[in-house]
């Protein structure tokens, strides 16, 4: 019996029922009928990042810096002002660092501790990087973890991994490919997967999106 | 969980498909920050619920966000415990109360998530440059309360790496995350070569970087 728990001082959530789909039922049946939670308020929140707030945003930004180089300086040297430019704000990215990948240093991005991800530029975090799996791995054996994307980077190419412990969230500006030359700011943002900006992918190639 | 072995692949996911892999997993996700808005918790109080969960290692990544949720709401007085007893053996049929006056309304969703919340504070001049080569503290404990929060991952511990970039003051949330003030100290990012770290390297040119507060760090006698 859940409320037996010797927990339940400390850890009341043993009062709720165990199976996590009935448990969030039961917290969410209880926050509307107190009045602490609008139903509607959480749909907004939820839908906020399902149809506005996504990779699409970071994207752009990458294509932006691509496009312009007095832009770029400035992102590179304040994202936030950056973004802020392009209209583009808010939770989970208050302090952006961009960090640019390079010939010699190829950069990715972990929460070991969470799943510190910056929202207002790609969303909710995918599966994958709020797993045990990505957490534990991506600091030790970052290489490995990269082959299960697909990427094997080049002999001589430093792999420096982002362990987001703070508040800084990381935005990786991929390299942009060869073969989009005078491409605008819309078609070379097409270019630029979410994962490109996480670190464990690159920028789709040019042929792919021709 | 850094450098932990044993897990599985990382089994990626195209851009486009849902971060959620069930719809209550979507639901925990939206009732834990529309709950949040209440402002009777902290980002590092919340942090701290999730990481002492009993059964943490156990628990799925949004298994521990709602088993937090209720834990916090009862901690911060929101609600009580025979609330959630009531809600599990007969949720209320009655119609919903007025709406708290500091719960979230949905017209002013996106002026919150669009402002967000600013963790650097004014502080302490930082004591380290970048390039200088610090030690992280030999102990992962909090050492502002027993058992308390802290940021400094076990596999970081006791480690030699050099200041990468200086981020002025932020909230330190060993302090923060039990209502003990923020206590804004210097935030550093700090680069640490991974055979510094592991035993083994996959190549020795790696490096780990973590985003380490001023008093987990001392200078590196060299």
């Amino acid at each position: 019996m859940p409320h037996d728990s010797p927990d339940h001082h400390d850890h009341p959530n043993s009062l709720l029922p165990s199976d996590p789909a009935l448990r969030v039922k039961a917290l969410e049946t209880i926050l509307i009928a107190k009045g602490l939670v609008d139903p509607a308020a959480v749909e907004a929140i939820l839908t906020t990042y399902e149809t506005r707030v996504g990779p699409h945003l970071g994207a752009a930004l990458v294509a932006r810096a691509w496009a312009d180089p007095a832009f770029r300086g400035r992102m590179m040297d304040n994202a936030n002002a950056a973004m802020a430019e392009m209209g583009i704000s808010g939770r989970q990215g208050e302090h952006v660092v961009a960090v640019e990948n390079t010939e010699a240093t190829h950069n990715m991005v972990v929460c070991t501790l969470c799943s510190c991800y910056p929202w207002p530029l790609l969303g909710i975090p995918p599966a994958w990087y709020k797993s045990d799996a990505y957490r534990a791995r991506a600091v030790r054996e970052p290489r490995k973890v990269l082959a299960e994307f697909g990427v094997t980077l080049p002999q001589g190419r430093a792999v420096r991994v982002w362990d987001s412990t703070a508040e800084i969230r990381y935005l990786i500006v991929p390299m942009r490919p060869d073969g989009c030359e005078g491409w605008d700011e819309a078609r070379l943002a097409r270019l630029v997967t979410r994962d490109s900006m996480i670190g464990t992918g690159l920028p789709r190639s040019p042929a792919e999106v021709a | 969980m850094g450098g932990r072995s044993g897990d599985g692949a990382v089994v990626p996911t195209p851009d486009g498909i849902s971060p959620y892999d069930a719809p209550w997993h979507r639901k925990a996700l939206g009732l834990t920050l529309a709950a949040g808005a209440i402002g009777a918790w902290t980002i590092d109080a919340a942090r701290h619920a999730r990481e002492t969960l009993p059964d943490y290692a156990a628990l799925s990544y949004y298994e521990k966000w709602i088993a937090a949720l209720a834990d916090l709401l009862v901690a911060g007085g929101v609600l009580g415990p025979a609330d959630l007893v009531q809600t599990a053996d007969a949720p209320p049929a009655a119609a919903a109360a007025a709406l708290h006056p500091k719960a979230l309304r949905a017209e002013a969703v996106g002026k919150i998530l669009g402002k967000g919340s600013p963790y650097d504070r004014a502080g302490p001049a930082p004591d380290y440059q970048p390039g200088q080569r610090v030690r992280t503290r030999t102990d992962a404990a909090s050492a502002v309360a027993a058992g308390g929060h802290t940021r400094l991952p076990l596999y970081a511990v006791g480690k030699v790496g050099r200041v990468l970039l200086s981020h002025g003051c932020h909230v330190f949330p060993d302090s923060n995350a039990h209502g003990l003030g923020e206590a804004a100290e210097p935030l550093y990012t700090v680069a640490f070569d991974a055979a510094d770290l592991w035993d083994t390297v996959e190549n020795p040119a790696d490096e780990v970087t973590l985003d380490l507060w001023q008093s987990y760090l001392v200078p590196d006698a060299g």
